[in-house]
């Protein structure tokens, strides 16, 4: 093995480390407020409102703009290129908004899927051109970290080995890249909900993606300490009959997590996929309740789970600002509650009702 | 990606999950005392006794006739084949004395290295053909766990890609067939101690040799919380003119394990390669006084650094055995206390002076 050729300084190193620490300190997670121009228009058609740059840039300004306060919840925010640039209606740019209520600005660098020929409809994520430029211009205009989020399903054939090689090589370029300028990577491999697998099998496919993610960050010298883990909770196919309780969830999730990422990793933030709101905090709490060793800060990096009542309240009419505010503060409150296994369902009697439905875990 | 073939039942995870736990029990770690024939007839030769097999039973006895003082700092004994089949001198079995002190019993299944082809000197180990036939037997003969020794060495050029994909290959397969028969695996990938290299590198190295042995861990299915890590501490070379505190040697060390080990492992116990019983001690204190969240024990699989003073104050007589015994009890203890950050040195101020030298682990 040649002599090793060290990728960052110790300085650059206790930048990220710190960076990825301050997003999940003390229960805090991240608002995934990214959505493309494209995904945006599928959010607002639902509440028959336009997708223009607009209201686009109204909604956000509504959300960015809420009591202070809120930063006790929220360590994060991912946003869109467009959102980094635009402001609010007194000419601030949201951006110095989120940095002053002491948020860390992020910024989704990937774009897009592209097909893997030969492949059972699998893909491959691109955006690798250019993007050491990209990540230098971001990091000046005051971001800090990066999400990029590589896809795969399970189906026939699928995950094959080349999806999963190659989604974990690009997330370990991009990874590699964010680093040498400064911004701390969030590293996405989502295993999709579609389809009628059952949880264990989503369990075994989510195992051997990490495993291979975590070879591939090695393999590209990415500092783990520097990075911050954004996975699929482990769950059962949308089409499975079987139902499964968030304890179920928890352990699987919290087994497959231990048994591939490693201590070093600061915080694992899950993606809420199609879960409603009420799903993705109670799953959350259980996997903060889960008895196994958790050496990471386990918390969220939810869009639509943090946002849809607010999306819901707003209906694109400025006079429902304050109904839109408090439905994304409560949602951002009982998500940090959750991430510290604190969270009290309405209805439920107390923390410990709910601890007792663990199945032990060499069953998983 | 095919559904997949559960390797192992839930009750067979229970099983080696609990002998695993057992053995790394609080304050507890290994006694290796599974030296081959040709290796016992170096550490004889040192004290003028010949290596009979005779020799090699009143030696083995002196180690296993230690009072119930052992019970709460060894928790496994690691047999080489001839020691597993022998007797005391009122014939009662070693294995029986062993397992009636409540110590698990283990076995040592490698058959020693054999030449890489077209490397620098690099090995890789053999002893795959009838290993499960040999487990099976060995477990009915009273063995609960097993240890496979892989060797890397650093130098310009080694370890090479292929001598860490092999070792860790092999590694895996020992693995996979020792769960197959209730036996918990001990891997162990040691990086030799040999060269002039600094402790930069040999983390380097451990780091990117730990990192292939899990993913080859995962390719093969093994379960790993019914596994244990065998690993070198991460030490510079014995030719290397820089001096590194104890402090430093666990800094490096936790980290390379916090970026390699997933927290399933439920142990990690360190070999002590060429280093004294007293420094094989202060270092794995100081490992367990490192800053860093360790999620799995950090105790110690040792040879000749519990058996060194044994050996010298027994030298071969009858009438040396119980001062002998006493030796290796006093280092067997020492080092139980050091597997929990508590031996405080032999008269050094160990505790708070010493926590102050640890450097942060950005530096690493």
């Amino acid at each position: 093995m040649a002599h090793q050729f060290p990728a960052l300084t110790a300085e650059q190193k206790k930048e990220l480390s710190e960076i990825a620490q301050r997003i999940v300190a003390n229960g805090k997670g991240i608002l995934a407020a990214d959505e493309s121009v494209g995904t945006m228009g599928n959010r607002l058609q639902r509440i028959n409102v336009e997708n223009t740059e607009e209201n686009r840039r109204q909604f956000r300004e509504i959300l960015f703009s809420v009591d202070n306060s809120i930063s006790q919840s929220i360590g994060g925010v991912i946003l869109f290129h467009e959102t980094l640039y635009q402001k609010d209606s007194q000419g601030k740019l949201f951006r110095n908004i989120l940095k002053e209520k002491g948020i860390v600005v992020g910024i989704k660098l990937d774009q897009g899927t592209a097909p893997l020929a030969g492949t059972n409809k699998e893909t491959t994520i691109q955006g690798l051109d250019g993007l050491s430029q990209r990540c230098a211009q971001y990091k000046k205009d005051g971001v800090d970290f990066g999400k990029w989020r590589a896809v795969l399903r399970i189906d026939k054939q699928c995950p094959s080995p080349l999806a999963i090689q190659e989604n974990a090589n690009a997330l370990a370029r991009y990874a590699s890249i964010c680093q040498q300028n400064g911004l701390v990577p969030i590293v996405e491999p989502e295993v999709i909900p579609d389809g009628d697998h059952d949880l264990e099998h989503c369990q075994y496919v989510t195992e051997k993606v990490l495993a291979t993610v975590y070879k591939a960050l090695n393999d590209h010298h990415v500092y783990l300490e520097g990075t911050l883990l954004k996975p699929n909770m482990v769950t059962a196919g949308h089409a499975c009959t079987k139902k499964y309780t968030p304890q179920q969830v928890a352990m699987a999730t919290v087994t497959a997590l231990h048994r591939t990422v490693p201590a070093a990793v600061p915080g694992i933030c899950f993606l809420s996929g199609g879960m409603s709101e009420e799903d993705a905090t109670l799953n959350l709490n259980a996997i903060n309740l889960c008895p196994l060793p958790k050496p990471w800060k386990l918390s969220f990096s939810y869009g639509r789970a943090l946002q849809a009542s607010a999306l819901a309240a707003w209906g694109g009419k400025a006079a429902n600002k304050k109904a839109t505010q408090e439905a994304f503060v409560k949602r951002a409150m009982v998500n940090c509650q959750a991430a510290q296994g604190k969270y009290i369902p309405m209805g439920s009697s107390s923390a410990a009702s709910t601890q007792s439905l663990f199945t032990a875990n060499y069953t998983y | 990606m095919p559904h997949s073939y559960p390797a192992l039942s839930a009750e067979q995870k229970k099983e080696l999950s609990d002998i695993a736990l057992q053995i790394v029990a609080p304050g507890k770690g290994i006694l290796a005392a599974d030296e081959s024939v040709g290796s016992m007839a170096k550490r004889l030769s040192q004290i003028g006794v010949e290596n009979t097999e005779e020799n090699r039973r009143l030696y083995r006895q002196v180690l296993f006739s230690a009072d119930d003082r052992v019970k709460k700092c060894i928790g496994g004994v690691i047999f080489f084949h001839e020691t597993l089949y022998q007797k005391d001198d009122n014939g009662v079995p070693f294995v029986r004395t062993i397992q009636d002190k409540g110590i698990v019993v283990g076995i040592k299944v490698d058959k020693g290295v054999v030449p890489l082809a077209g490397t620098d000197g690099e090995t890789t180990t053999q002893g795959l053909d009838g290993l499960s036939e040999r487990c099976a037997q060995y477990k009915k003969d009273g063995a609960d766990f097993a240890k496979w020794r892989c060797v890397l060495k650093i130098s310009e050029r080694t370890p090479s890609a292929l001598a860490i994909l092999e070792n860790a290959n092999v590694l895996a397969r020992y693995a996979s067939i020792c769960q197959q028969n209730g036996i918990v695996p001990i891997v162990e990938p040691e990086i030799l101690p040999d060269g002039d290299h600094d402790l930069k590198r040999c983390q380097y190295v451990t780091e990117k040799v730990l990192a292939a042995v899990y993913k080859a861990l995962n390719d093969h299915h093994v379960y790993l919380e019914g596994t244990l890590l065998k690993p070198n501490m991460v030490t510079p070379g014995h030719a290397c003119p820089i001096k590194y505190s104890p402090e430093e040697v666990a800094m490096a060390t936790v980290t390379a394990l916090r970026r390699t080990v997933p927290p399933a492992v439920p142990g990690v116990t360190f070999l002590s390669g060429g280093q004294s019983e007293e420094e094989a001690s202060l270092n794995l204190n100081a490992i367990n006084r490192c800053p860093l969240p360790r999620p799995w024990a950090l105790t110690f699989s040792y040879g000749r650094a519990l058996q060194a003073s044994a050996l010298n104050a027994w030298r071969g007589q009858r009438d040396n055995a119980e001062a002998a015994t006493e030796e290796f009890i006093k280092r067997a203890e020492v080092n139980g206390l050091a597997a929990q950050g508590k031996y405080e040195g032999s008269g050094e101020d160990g505790g708070a002076a010493a926590q102050s030298l640890y450097i942060a682990n950005h530096a690493y």
